[in-house]
C-alpha cells in the first residue's frame, strides 16, 4: 500500500519534472504477451494439423471401413482387409502393465530419495535414473532380445505360471517374447521421467507441512503419508499422466520384445502388437494405396487414444480436487 | 591451445570450405529405396566417385515402398525395389518405368536346435511349418527327409519378419508357388496375414528369437546367416535336388528362371538342378525418358559400368551378380534409355 507521504513527495519535489517525463512505453509488455500467446496457439494449431493431416491421410480407408476398422481383427495386407482392434488392445494393456510396474517403483523411489535417502547417496541416484533415460530406445530393444528376454523365459515366467497358473493371464507356452515382456521394457523406459517428476513434486511440498506433522507427533511414515504424499497427491497423478503419454506412443523396443502379432488373448505370455509398432514396422514397404491409409488411421487411432486418456485424467484429476475439499471440510 | 593445434583446426576448415565449393560444381543424383542392396549400393556409389569424379550418388535407403512411392512422385532420379511394381502402382506413372535388376539374394531357413543338426527340407516341410500344420521337429514328414539326423520331441517356434520388407516379399512368393494352400489363404506381400508364429523386427530381430529361443525356425537373409554364423537348411528344389544356398546357387537359379522383357521376373522355384529355390533379384527402378539430358546420360554411364565393373564387386560384399545372359539382356534396355 503506498502511503500518503510517498505520494506527496514527487508533488514537492517538481510537477514541471513529472509533466516532462513520458510515461514509460508499454510496448514491451505488450509485445512479450503476444509472443507468448502466439507461442501457445502455436501449440494448438500443431495439435490440430497433426490430427487434421492424419484423417485426411486415411480417408480413403475411414471411408471404405467405416466403424468396423475399430472392432475387427483382421490385418491383411494382401486381401486388403485391416481391422485395428488387436493393436489397440495391445498399446492398452502393454501401457497398463507398464504403469503397474513403473509407478510404485517411480513414486517410492522419489520418496526415499526426497524424504529419507542420506545426502550422499541422492545425488549419484538421480543421476544413475536421469541416465536410463538417456538410452536410446533402440539399444534397450536390443538389451530386451539378447538379455532381459532369454531371462524372463527361463526364470520369472515359470515361475510366475506355477503360482499363477489358475489365472487366465499366465497360461499357455511360453516363448519370453510376449505382451509382458513389452509391458516391462515400456516400465523401464518411463521409470526416469516418473520418478524425476515425482521427486520434483516431492521437493515442493513446503517444509513446513512436514514440521507441523512432526510437531503433532507423527512418526515419519505418518509424515510422508499424511502431509507430504496427501498434498502431493494431484502432482503425483500428473506424473504417471505423463508416464502414461509415453507408454502409449513408445515403439522401437516394444516392437523388438513383443512378438508382433495381432490377436486378443487373455494370457500374457502371448506375444501382442501396439498400435505404434504396426507403424514402425508396415510403413516403409506399404506400397498401395489403402494400405498405407490404413497405416494413417492407425496413426488416427493412437492420437485418439492419447487424447483420450488425457481427458479421463483430467475428469479424474477434477473428481480427485473435489473428494479432497469435501474431506477438508468434514 | 597450442598455435599448432590452431593452424591445423584452420587448415582443415579451408579444406573442408574447399570440398564444400568443389562438390557444387557437382552433378547429385538422388535415388531411394531397397534396403536389402544399401550396402552393395552405397560401395557402387563410392567407387564410381573415383571413376567419373563430376557426379555425386545420394541415395536413401527408406524401404521399396518409399522408393515406389518417390519415383513416381518424380521426387527422386532413380528409384529402388526389392520387389517387382505391381501393374496398379505402375500405372500410375507418368511416363514408361524400366525395371532394371542389379544383384540378387537368397532367404534361408535358419533354425536352434540342440547339437545343431544338418537339416534338409522340402517344400512341403516348409509349408506345413509356416501353415502351422506341422507342429514338432520330430514330426514324420521331417523324420523322413532327414534319417540321418536325431530330431527332438519339440515344438517348432515359428520366427518370421514383422516389418515389410522384401526378404518377406521373396519368402512368401516361394511359398505361394509351391503350395496353393499358402496362396489361398496368405498370398505374396512385403508383410502378410502370418497363420502363424513370433514377428521379429528385421533381420537381427529375427535372427535374434531364433538364437534365442530352443527349437525356433525362421527365414533371413543368406549375407546376415553367414555373418552371424546360424545353421541353416538345405532346399529341395523344382528339379528334386536338395541345394546348399550359397551365391552360385542363387545364380544358377537367375539363369534358369523365365525372365520376361519387362524384368518383373521371380525366380523362386527355378527349374534348375543347382538353382536354390528361395532366391530373389533387386531392383533399380529408372524411366525410359530421361527429363534431364544431362543428368540422365550421367546415370545410363553409371547403370552401365554398374552391370559391367561393379557386378565384378558384388560377391565381395556377398550378394550374387546376375547371370551372364540376363546381364547382357539388362544391358541391351539400359541403352534404350532415351535422354
Amino acid at each position: 500500500m503506498p502511503s500518503a507521504s510517498s505520494l506527496d513527495v514527487p508533488a514537492i519535489a517538481g510537477r514541471s519534472l513529472a509533466a516532462k517525463m513520458k510515461p514509460p512505453s508499454r510496448f514491451g509488455d505488450k509485445a512479450f504477451e503476444w509472443l507468448t500467446m502466439a507461442m501457445a496457439l502455436a501449440v494448438v494449431v500443431l495439435v490440430f494439423l497433426v490430427g487434421w493431416q492424419l484423417a485426411r491421410g486415411s480417408s480413403l480407408a475411414i471411408r471404405r471401413f467405416g466403424f468396423h476398422f475399430l472392432t475387427t481383427s483382421t490385418w491383411d495386407p494382401v486381401a486388403e482387409h485391416f481391422g485395428a482392434l488387436p493393436f489397440i488392445y495391445g498399446t492398452v494393456v502393454s501401457s497398463l502393465i507398464a504403469l503397474i510396474i513403473a509407478v510404485p517403483l517411480s513414486i517410492a523411489t522419489a520418496i526415499y530419495l526426497t524424504e529419507l535417502a542420506p545426502l550422499w547417496i541422492r545425488h549419484p541416484i538421480v543421476s544413475l535414473i536421469e541416465m536410463l533415460a538417456a538410452i536410446p530406445s533402440v539399444i534397450l530393444g536390443l538389451w530386451g532380445i539378447f538379455v532381459m528376454i532369454p531371462w524372463l523365459r527361463d526364470y520369472p515366467f515359470p515361475w510366475l505360471k506355477k503360482l499363477f497358473g489358475w489365472t487366465p493371464f499366465f497360461r499357455g507356452p511360453i516363448y519370453g517374447v510376449s505382451m509382458l515382456a513389452g509391458g516391462i521394457i515400456i516400465a523401464i523406459m518411463i521409470l526416469p521421467i516418473v520418478t524425476s517428476v515425482s521427486r520434483e513434486i516431492l521437493r515442493s511440498v513446503p517444509n513446513l507441512q512436514r514440521e507441523a506433522a512432526y510437531a503433532l507427533g507423527a512418526t515419519r511414515w505418518e509424515v510422508t503419508r499424511i502431509a507430504v504424499l496427501s498434498y502431493a497427491r494431484k502432482g503425483l497423478f500428473g506424473a504417471v499422466i505423463l508416464g502414461l503419454g509415453r507408454a502409449l506412443g513408445e515403439t522401437m523396443a516394444v516392437t523388438m520384445v513383443i512378438g508382433n502379432t495381432p490377436q486378443i488373448v487373455a494370457s500374457l505370455f502371448a506375444p501382442g502388437y501396439t498400435l505404434a509398432s504396426v507403424i514402425a514396422n508396415e510403413f516403409t514397404e506399404a506400397t498401395t494405396d489403402l494400405y498405407l491409409q490404413a497405416l494413417f488411421e492407425i496413426g488416427l487411432v493412437l492420437f485418439g487414444i492419447t487424447i483420450l486418456a488425457n481427458l479421463i485424467a483430467q475428469l479424474l484429476l477434477k473428481t480427485m480436487a473435489v473428494s479432497m475439499t469435501t474431506r477438508a471440510v468434514q | 591451445m597450442n598455435p599448432q593445434k590452431i593452424a591445423s583446426r584452420l587448415f582443415f576448415g579451408l579444406g573442408f570450405a574447399a570440398f564444400a565449393i568443389g562438390a557444387q560444381a557437382q552433378m547429385t543424383i538422388n535415388g531411394a529405396g531397397a534396403t536389402f542392396p544399401y550396402p552393395i549400393y552405397s560401395k557402387w556409389f563410392d567407387e564410381y566417385a573415383t571413376v567419373d569424379p563430376s557426379v555425386r550418388f545420394n541415395y536413401q535407403s527408406i524401404g521399396s515402398g518409399g522408393g515406389q512411392k518417390q519415383i513416381l512422385a518424380q521426387t527422386v532420379d532413380f528409384g529402388a525395389s526389392d520387389g517387382p511394381m505391381s501393374d496398379d502402382n505402375l500405372a500410375k506413372a507418368p511416363g514408361k518405368l524400366l525395371h532394371i535388376p542389379t544383384v540378387a539374394g537368397a532367404d534361408v531357413v535358419a533354425y536352434n536346435l540342440a547339437g545343431n543338426p544338418a537339416l534338409k527340407l522340402d517344400s512341403d516341410t516348409i509349408a506345413g511349418i509356416f501353415l502351422g500344420q506341422i507342429k514338432k521337429w520330430n514330426d514324420p514328414k521331417i523324420v523322413a527327409l532327414n534319417s540321418g539326423a536325431s530330431l527332438p520331441d519339440q515344438e517348432i517356434v515359428v520366427v518370421h519378419r514383422s516389418d515389410g520388407s522384401g526378404t518377406t516379399y521373396i519368402w512368401t512368393d516361394y511359398l505361394s508357388k509351391i503350395s496353393p494352400e499358402w496362396k489361398q489363404k496368405v498370398g505374396t506381400n512385403t508383410s502378410v496375414n502370418w497363420p502363424t508364429g513370433l514377428g521379429g523386427k528385421g533381420n537381427e530381430g529375427v535372427a535374434g528369437q531364433i538364437k534365442q529361443t530352443p527349437g525356433a525356425a525362421g527365414y533371413v537373409e543368406l549375407i546376415y546367416a553367414v555373418q552371424n554364423k546360424m545353421s541353416y537348411a538345405d532346399i529341395k528344389n523344382a528339379a528334386g535336388e536338395f541345394v546348399k544356398p550359397s551365391l552360385e546357387s542363387i545364380t544358377a537359379a537367375m539363369a534358369t528362371a523365365q525372365i520376361p522383357e519387362d524384368f518383373r521376373f521371380s525366380i523362386t522355384n527355378a527349374p534348375g538342378k543347382s538353382a536354390y529355390p528361395i532366391s530373389g533379384a533387386t531392383w533399380l527402378l529408372v524411366y525410359e525418358r530421361q527429363k534431364d539430358a544431362a543428368k540422365g546420360k550421367k546415370l545410363v554411364e553409371f547403370l552401365k559400368w554398374a552391370l559391367t565393373k561393379g557386378e565384378d564387386m558384388a560377391k565381395e560384399l556377398d550378394y550374387a551378380p546376375l547371370a551372364p545372359q540376363l546381364r547382357d539382356r539388362v544391358l541391351k534396355r539400359v541403352d534404350e534409355i532415351k535422354i
